[in-house]
């Protein structure tokens, strides 16, 4: 096994940091704790590496109970937001930083230095100090001097947090080359979830120091288990509604949609979750669409945006470029919209309190 | 914009008058005595004895004071900035106090203290140590005005340095020993050696304090300062600037070196 996580709970004074987390990470697997700032999941990583202490709970690294051991006996490799290079040193001694530690012979270390600089691209910067480098070519030495040591695990607190958008890319994508080629199993942090569903086999999502949900990207885009969830990958509408019947009726107004599923019994209040792309803008109703009205239409490059009134909320929609027959539509003109695909939340309770129960429940804001 | 020119040239030509008048001329006027004394006559007279007492004196100090305070300054800035106490406030409040204090206040203090009346004087002297009027309470005066020196240099840049690096060392399997020599240390270095220096010109120059503890004996707890004092009050000018000269030309080069290193650490 990887890394395994049970029960970890961390307190900074009257704040609770981590909340009862566990998850597991298989052997190989490149993992994102994904999730907004604040939210803990540094605090995990930094757990698991033995930066920090639990309050309770237990963490287990290549099948080896280590909650008990300190950052020098877990040898794992850990990658910090803000390089955390010597500034002293040279980008050889920094990578050889590990090794000399170690006390390895002179010339394995000369050689293994010369690989690390090979993988990293970093050619005839040997002798460059950490201030002579760029963002992106410092966390390249900040990479090579962790796996220097060839550590089993290989932890990346936002590893390209503090870097330019293009470096950034570039840089994922290599580190997803790089673990595709080494299959070290990798836990990396990040509060990017572009960044996280394009490089990672698995999503951890945590808020407020809880995990939401774990799977891959496309479950946790598709099938989200919470608003939270719903709404931080990717964009979300949020619709109240209730259940009469066999049709959905969209809160304060008369218009209703055929109910898909069984879950949400007759009477029952709930919130439709829609993504935008899946709102299609149709010319004539249909017979399962809502009569809507188009407020905005935002041109937005590759795509275009488009606000709806559909009674008292407004929705957004993302029509394709190539694929929206811009003429056809004007703002504020009459629009029929279908959802074709959305999700149901259950809300139990009193008709006027939906969204005071969702806001308790952190659902919505 | 002419005006503005005219103000901006009338403040450059005070400040440089008032540099002058302050700092220039009296160094001028020294030197103008020492000619006057003859540079043989100088000579002759930084080498009797008990010159060369003083500054043998002065030098070992120093060293001692260099040594203890490099050690217990960078101590101290690491206490200071990475521990949480109760009272730290109160301390790092308190470092200060050897600015605040008047050196000769000091020097009644450490009189009481360890003087052969005093609770911790007496015990020395019972086992024959003498700390008052001998070398160890002019070392431990000087100590007193010069603490602050290496942890107040030491803590800003230590602050900077931040856990981050320190934290990358743990992981790479670094004990807390190996750190501290091959990461912190190097971090912080400019910092210790810029303290050194204000230590050292401080300690070459102190009067105040070491007037006080020593006694004031010539060819046994006489700096150079003291001495200079001594010769100036026998009336052998001539002497008193020669040391007086050669002491201002010792801080001087410290100075232009304190500058290099300040220059150099900006740098990198």
């Amino acid at each position: 096994m990887g890394i395994n996580v049970q029960n970890i709970t961390k307190n900074f004074g009257s704040f609770c940091a981590v909340d009862n987390v566990s998850f597991d990470v298989a052997e190989g697997e490149l993992v994102a704790l994904l999730g907004p700032s604040g939210s803990g999941k540094s605090t995990i990583l930094r757990i698991i590496a033995g930066l920090e202490v639990p309050d309770r709970g237990k963490v287990f690294i290549t099948g080896r109970e280590v909650t008990t051991l300190t950052a020098q006996q877990r040898k794992v490799g850990f990658v910090f937001q803000h390089y955390a290079l010597f500034k002293h040193m040279t980008v050889e001694k920094n990578i050889a930083f590990g090794l000399e530690i170690q006390k390895r012979p002179k010339k394995e270390i000369c050689k293994k230095v010369d690989e690390l600089i090979n993988l990293v691209k970093l050619h005839g910067y040997e002798k460059h100090y950490p201030a002579q480098l760029s963002g992106g070519q410092r966390q390249r030495v900040a990479l090579a001097r962790t796996l220097a040591t060839e550590p089993a695990v290989l932890l990346l607190d936002e590893p390209f947090g503090s870097l330019d958008l293009k470096v950034r890319q570039n840089l994922a994508a290599w580190l997803k080359e790089l673990h595709d080629n080494l299959n070290i199993t990798s836990i990396f942090v990040t509060h990017d979830q572009s960044e996280a569903i394009e490089i990672s086999d698995k999503i951890v999502v945590i808020n407020r120091g809880k995990v939401e949900q774990v799977g891959n990207a496309h479950e946790i885009y598709e099938y989200p288990e919470s608003r939270f969830v719903a709404s931080f990958i990717g964009q979300v509408n949020v619709i109240d509604a209730f259940v009469r019947q066999d049709k959905i009726i969209i809160k304060d107004t008369s218009l209703a949609i055929d109910k898909q599923r069984t879950e949400a019994p007759d009477g029952s209040e709930i919130v439709l979750l829609v993504r935008p792309e899946d709102i299609m803008l149709k010319e004539c109703p249909t017979s399962n669409s809502l009569e809507c009205r188009i407020n905005k239409i935002h041109y937005r490059g590759s795509f275009y945006e488009i606000d709806i009134a559909l009674g008292a909320f407004s929705i957004k929609a993302i029509e394709n470029k190539n694929s929206f027959m811009i003429d056809k539509w004007r703002e504020h003109q009459n629009v029929a919209v279908e959802f074709k695909k959305y999700k149901i939340f259950d809300i139990i309770g009193g008709h006027g309190a939906v969204r005071e129960q969702l806001r308790q429940l952190g659902y919505i804001e | 914009m002419k005006k503005g020119n005219v103000a901006k040239n009338a403040l450059i030509v005070m400040v440089v008058m008032w540099f002058f008048m302050l700092i220039m001329v009296p160094v001028f006027g020294i030197i103008q005595e020492v000619f006057k004394f003859g540079i043989s006559n100088a000579v002759a007279s930084l080498l009797t004895p008990h010159a060369r007492h003083a500054f043998l004196l002065t030098v070992c100090i120093t060293i001692a004071a260099v040594i203890i305070n490099s050690v217990f300054g960078t101590l101290l800035a690491m206490v200071l900035v990475k521990q949480k106490f109760k009272g730290k406030l109160f301390i790092e409040g308190l470092l200060d106090l050897p600015f605040a204090v008047s050196p000769v206040v000091a020097g009644f203090m450490f009189i009481i203290l360890f003087g052969p009346q005093g609770f911790i004087g007496n015990w020395f002297e019972n086992q024959g140590i003498k700390i008052i009027y001998a070398v160890p309470g002019m070392i431990i005066a000087t100590l007193f005005v010069t603490l602050p020196f290496v942890a107040r240099e030491v803590m800003p840049v230590l602050r900077e340095f931040g856990l981050e690096q320190e934290e990358a060392a743990y992981v790479l399997g670094a004990s807390r020993w190996q750190t501290f020599l091959k990461v912190t240390i190097p971090s912080v270095k400019w910092g210790i050696i810029y303290g050194i220096t204000l230590t050292v010109a401080r300690a070459i120059g102190e009067f105040g304090a070491v007037i006080v503890v020593s006694g004031n004996i010539i060819n046994r707890t006489q700096t150079v300062p003291l001495h200079i004092h001594q010769e100036f009050t026998d009336y052998n000018y001539g002497a008193a600037y020669s040391a007086a000269l050669l002491l201002a030309l010792v801080s001087f080069a410290l100075l232009i070196t304190l500058q290099t290193i300040y220059k150099k650490s900006e740098q990198s």
